[in-house]
């Protein structure tokens, strides 16, 4: 496999082994989902805590933002462990086969794709479910009128999902031969 | 940058905000106000505050009821709110609430200053100083003969002495200097706290800026029309405007060299926004000048809490809480000196 110049950046870029990038898209998959759940938890949180202080009765009802931010995170444990499911072994002659590279860079960009997808997603859930909180405190029949406004912010988590599986599910390593 | 707070703001003020809101929500309504004004009695009054947020500040007063009771509870409950949310804060918040309060100290040092100088007792004047204000040493005031020795001897502790640069001069203190130097110091405190606010950026700039630049230009006027007539000379009184607001420059000017309350409404209804509120006023009234401006500023107070993720609710509920103090002072002495035909000229409704 010879692209350029055996010293240049491309050469180097290319022998990057896909299980480099592999790795990369599992750990991306998990951890930054994990990143936009909690941020969104935490954003959530707080202001539910200080405003269930005046108004003790919203606590129940909006432990329902914070179940969607979690949500995020469980989207990004999924897809993880799919992932890494689709992760193969090859034989060391066939690593930089063009094959291995695209189920490579395939199983990475699921990753990204995932991971960040869900960490604007958690972000977006978590901002709303803090202003859902204040005004549920003041006028309860704000409520459900707001859940909607989270519920289609959730659903851009779902995009994410569907797009990393779908990317993940073509990524085939090559066949062992003798 | 702006349009971003919500990602961050809520690691350290998302807890406080919350609570500011949910005081926000205990305030009195219209309809409290209504019925308030139908009381016959102060006994009535602590009947109907007893079940809003009041209720547990005035249980426990015995009856004959005061009206400076009534006042002192409520500033109470707004002192220990305010410690509440002192205490659990971290920077820059406390800071900022730190300056809401040096508004009140200026006036308690005023207060003392004048007190001493009409030879009353230094206690009693004490205890009419606002709590927010208090700090140590406030009672040293009494001794101090010019404004050296009172910045010497007392408020160079304090966070108002970076505020009297401008003003320390070897004169005694009589009632016309004690007046100069109240402005004097509360525009040098507006003008650090523009600076300050300005720093903190995002929404918390832009809603302060907006307040403060609307109370610099309040004062503005209230400087003016109390000045017609007195010896206060021109300069003098350009010196007491401050330098930012919708009236700096060119209002300033304008308002430098009036003389009478049309010259003034001439001056400051070129400004779109100012134009409302002497609209309600007809030509030659000043009376009801206080009570528009009063309106203006609880309208723009109210405001703020449309927005989250920025400190300005807590300088609004403030400010707030102290109108709605002034609201329930007057239906109390309406109710207890039987003028209830005036009740209604007094109140501004908040919500």
């Amino acid at each position: 496999m010879a692209y350029g110049d055996a010293s240049s950046w491309l050469h180097a870029l290319l022998y990057i082994s896909p299980y480099t990038f592999s790795a990369l898209g599992i750990a991306l998959s998990i951890g930054v989902s994990v990143l936009g759940a909690s941020w969104g938890i935490y954003i959530t949180g707080s202001s539910l805590i200080g405003a269930a202080i005046k108004a003790p009765r919203i606590t129940s009802k909006n432990l329902i933002s914070v179940i969607f931010c979690e949500a995020v995170a469980i989207y990004g444990v999924i897809v993880a462990i799919i992932l890494q499911t689709k992760l193969e072994s090859v034989a060391s002659s066939q690593q930089h086969y063009p094959e291995s590279m695209r189920a490579g860079y395939a199983l990475f960009a699921s990753g990204i794709i995932v991971g960040f997808a869900n960490l604007v997603c958690g972000l977006c859930v978590g901002i709303i479910g803090s202003s859902c909180a204040l005004s549920d405190a003041q006028n309860s029949t704000l409520f459900v009128k707001i859940l909607v406004i989270e519920i289609f912010g959730s659903a851009l988590g779902l995009f994410g999902v569907i797009v990393g599986i779908i990317m993940s599910a073509q990524a085939s390593w090559p066949a062992a031969h003798m | 940058m702006y349009g971003f707070e919500a990602m961050t703001f809520n690691v350290h003020g998302g807890f406080l905000e919350a609570i500011v809101r949910g005081y926000r929500a205990g305030m009195l309504t219209a309809a409290d106000y209504n019925n308030l004004c139908q009381c016959e009695s102060l006994d009535d009054i602590k009947l109907h505050l007893s079940a809003t947020d009041y209720g547990p500040y005035l249980a426990n007063e015995p009856s004959p009821l005061h009206t400076t009771t009534i006042v002192e509870k409520c500033t109470q409950k707004l002192v220990d709110e305010y410690n509440f949310m002192l205490t659990q804060c971290s920077e820059p918040l406390s800071t900022f609430l730190e300056y809401i309060t040096y508004g009140h100290m200026i006036d308690n040092v005023v207060l003392i200053v004048t007190g001493t100088l009409h030879e009353r007792d230094v206690n009693e004047l004490l205890e009419k100083c606002h709590p927010l204000g208090m700090f140590d040493s406030i009672a040293t005031l009494a001794v101090a003969q010019n404004m050296r020795e009172l910045y010497r001897l007392v408020l160079v502790d304090t966070p108002l002495a970076p505020y009297f640069s401008e003003c320390i001069t070897s004169e005694d203190l009589d009632d016309m200097n004690i007046e100069i130097m109240r402005n004097t110091l509360y525009k040098a405190y507006l003008e650090d706290f523009y600076q300050f606010c300005q720093g903190l950026g995002g929404a918390t700039a832009e809603l302060m800026c907006d307040l403060l630049s609307f109370e610099a230009d309040w004062r503005s006027v209230n400087i003016t029309v109390n000045s017609i007539g007195t010896e206060l000379t021109r300069d003098d009184r350009r010196k007491l405007y401050s330098n930012f607001g919708l009236l700096y420059p060119y209002g300033h000017e304008e308002l430098a060299v009036t003389e009478d309350f049309d010259a003034v409404r001439g001056a400051v209804e070129k400004y779109p926004p100012y134009q409302a509120i002497f609209s309600k006023l007809s030509f030659g009234e000043s009376q009801m000048l206080d009570k528009a401006f009063y309106e203006e500023d609880v309208k723009r107070l109210t405001l703020v809490f449309e927005q989250q993720f920025h400190y300005a609710v807590f300088f609004a509920y403030i400010k707030l809480r102290e109108q709605e103090t002034r609201n329930l002072m007057w239906i109390a002495e309406c109710v207890a000196q039987n003028q209830k035909s005036r009740i209604h000229d007094g109140i501004v409704f908040i919500f």
